[in-house]
């Protein structure tokens, strides 16, 4: 508890005993006002004070200004106790909301905290400790076990375990070895790591992280907008009505000291605060939690978009699939196995080709690069060689038509390369790319929370991409698609898809960033040090799991649930006391609890948004 | 151009919609967020007359919260 605190809280216990010993004293008159306005001062005083001040500056409907008019107002009708009571019960109030918020506060705060404090650098060959921003790219940093690196970098000496879940919120932690690249935030759980530091502190993950779910409360969700526009009608309109209550019955009625005191209500209830602090809170919470499972967030309103989402796009290779081809399967023809593997593998290998780096590793026997010669890339077709004093033709159908060898199909789904030897069919190779472990258990979990439509958009063969969809379960699939092809499909989805549906884009980040921003919301994944998907994506993956988006999408909905409930709860509570109080049916004690009371349960609601997705 | 000031005792949300509103009202004033919760302003506002915008934003905060601090 901070000093300030623990200062209210002891004129709160004070003056809660000069009260009881008020209302115990049997004063009258001058004298029992005395005995009643000693308390009233001790805990109100800063109340009045901060009232008067803030009507000089101009501000009419402040809060305090607002409790000061209702508890002054108490006392000029004789109902000291009431005054005083209400001033105690709305100082413990603010006071539970403060340490509220606080709370909060720092659980968000701890939850971010991936800022290095200090790096070690080696100067005049002893270690010191600098700031992070005062390291430059290509310095070498040391980091030891326990510390967090500080910069991203590459490793040069050493080998460790590194925890990644910080970032990622992935548990099992990853190994790295000199050569490996490393990013800022992730905390060196083993040995000792010299790292030589590839960018500077302010492009470093870690502080494009901190900006980016800092800066996520300036994109407001529509619920957060509506609030603020409400707050800003809702007082005036409030206090307008009490003064209404508090003239225009009586002159018709009499007994104005029961018309004042609903009025008095009505202007206890009319601070807007519970809902001002609590929507934004419960977003930027949702957020929070987001990011503890290594996703990223820009804004609320991404977040309010993804709870609607009843379109899922996503791009093949590097989201659903490894992006890592693999060869499945070898069918000669008129050549051994191993002689038809090797041929391929020679011919491609000045290639860097994913393909043809596919095709080296699947080599079992070294690869002499001396043995080939004139080398051919035929582009779109594929590449010629001279192997062994033999011409060898590696490539698709094309290829082996124009050279005139008879090629067929095969039953097995992949990229195939064709191979002939000396202008003889000799087989061919195929090569996938391998789904990922987690792809059709993201599709089905879509579909259990009721996103209506999943769809591949993919470049790739038209076999290729329909046999991967009908494996994951995917509905749509459109194949053959170049980038600008892409962004066209997704603005049919668009067009096609209802008014209250949201629809998501997941790629790599790569090459898709026409396409991220014109989907309703855009995810990139693996961005793990990848500045352009930060900049291109709403919402940004760490890892490449594509099971973090159905989780991304209950922690977006769980966060508009409790929107929601803070929304009713407060704007109910509220009104009811407002209704009960013009009837005459509702005490002050009531009316503070809808203010102080309302904003103290709806902070705790908020903080739930934290946990989503736990 | 785009800063970010720390702000001190920023007590009460209301006060930050309250100062968000009447700073975006301010001529050259591109975007702005006044953040509780981070206790952080945001300004965004043209170049040449930041430093002009800058003081009434500050000037704004003051009279809105007396206790309030924007640290420069």
């Amino acid at each position: 508890m901070k000093k300030k605190e623990k200062r209210v809280l002891v004129r709160i216990f004070a003056a809660a005993i000069l009260l009881a010993v008020a209302a115990l004293l049997p004063l009258e008159g001058f004298w029992r006002l005395l005995a009643f306005v000693v308390p009233y001062a001790l805990v109100g005083w800063d109340v009045l004070w901060h009232a008067v001040r803030n009507i000089l500056h101009g501000q009419v409907f402040d809060e305090n200004f607002l409790m000061a008019l209702a508890t002054v107002g108490a006392f000029c009708i004789g109902e000291y106790p009431e005054g005083v009571l209400v001033m105690l019960l709305y100082q413990i109030g603010e006071l539970f909301q403060d340490f509220a918020v606080d709370r909060s506060r720092r659980s968000i705060a701890s939850l971010m905290d991936i800022r290095p404090d200090w790096a070690n650098v080696e100067r005049d060959g002893a270690l010191v400790q600098v700031d992070p921003e005062e390291v430059s790219v290509g310095d070498i940093i040391v980091v030891k076990a326990g510390e967090r690196i500080p910069l991203d970098g590459v490793v040069t000496d050493g080998t460790s375990a590194l925890d990644t879940a910080a970032l990622t919120g992935e548990s099992l932690p990853r190994t790295v070895a000199p050569g490996d690249a490393v990013i800022s935030g992730c905390v060196n759980q083993s040995g000792l790591l010299h790292v030589k530091v590839t960018s500077e502190y302010g492009d470093s993950t870690v502080s494009r992280i901190l900006e980016l779910v800092e800066n996520s409360s300036a994109r407001k969700a529509r619920y957060e907008s509506f609030i603020t526009r409400f707050a800003r009608w809702y007082t005036p309109v409030v206090v307008i009505a009490a003064v209404l209550l508090g003239l225009v019955p009586p002159l018709f009625v009499g007994n104005w000291s029961d018309w004042i005191n609903r009025a008095l209500i009505f202007l206890v209830v009319s601070c807007p605060c519970a809902l001002v602090i609590s929507v934004p809170l419960s977003f930027f919470g949702g957020i929070g939690g987001a990011s503890r499972q290594g996703i990223l967030v820009k804004g609320g309103n991404y977040l309010e978009a993804l709870a609607h989402a009843d379109t899922v796009v996503f791009d093949k290779t590097g989201t659903l699939t490894r992006g890592v081809f693999h060869v499945t399967a070898v069918h000669p023809q008129n050549a051994a196995a191993e002689e038809l593997l090797e041929a391929a593998a020679l011919a491609e290998s000045y290639s860097d080709h994913p393909i043809a780096r596919s095709l080296r590793e699947a080599c079992s026997c070294e690869l002499d690069n001396r043995r080939v010669t004139e080398v051919e890339e035929l582009s779109g077709r594929g590449v010629r060689a001279v192997v062994d004093g033999r011409t060898v033709c590696a490539g698709n159908q094309k290829l082996m038509t124009e050279y005139g060898s008879e090629c067929h199909k095969c039953h097995r789904v992949g990229t195939l390369v064709h191979v002939s030897i000396d202008g003889q069919y000799a087989g061919h190779i195929v090569i996938s790319d391998e789904v990922k472990e987690d792809a059709a258990q993201t599709i089905s979990k879509l579909k259990e929370l009721g996103v209506k439509k999943t769809v591949m958009l993919t470049g790739d063969a038209k076999e290729v991409g329909e046999d991967t969809a009908q494996r994951l379960g995917m509905e749509e699939v459109y194949t053959e698609l170049l980038p600008a092809g892409k962004v066209e499909r997704v603005e049919a989805l668009l067009e096609g898809k209802t008014e209250n549906g949201r629809l998501v884009f997941v790629g790599d980040g790569i090459n898709d960033a026409p396409v991220l921003s014109r989907a309703d919301v855009g995810i990139a994944m693996g961005a793990m040090g990848s500045a352009a998907a930060i900049e291109a994506a709403d919402i940004v993956l760490m890892d490449d799991k594509p099971s973090k988006i159905p989780l991304a999408i209950r922690i977006a909905r769980k966060t508009l649930r409790i929107v929601r409930q803070n929304i009713v709860f407060a704007l109910g509570v509220k009104g009811i006391v407002l209704v009960l109080g013009a009837l005459g049916l509702a005490n002050m004690w009531l009316a503070v609890f809808a203010d102080v009371g309302v904003s103290v349960i709806a902070i705790l609601n908020a903080m739930r948004a934290l946990y989503a997705g736990k | 151009m785009r800063k970010v000031y720390r702000m001190e005792e920023l007590d009460c949300a209301n006060c930050a919609r309250k100062m968000e509103d009447a700073i975006r009202k301010i001529e050259g004033v591109e975007n702005v967020a006044v953040n509780f919760l981070t206790q952080k302003m945001t300004l965004q506002a043209e170049d040449s007359r930041f430093e002009e915008i800058l003081q009434q934003a500050v000037k704004i905060c003051r009279r809105v919260e007396p206790d309030c601090r924007i640290i420069l």
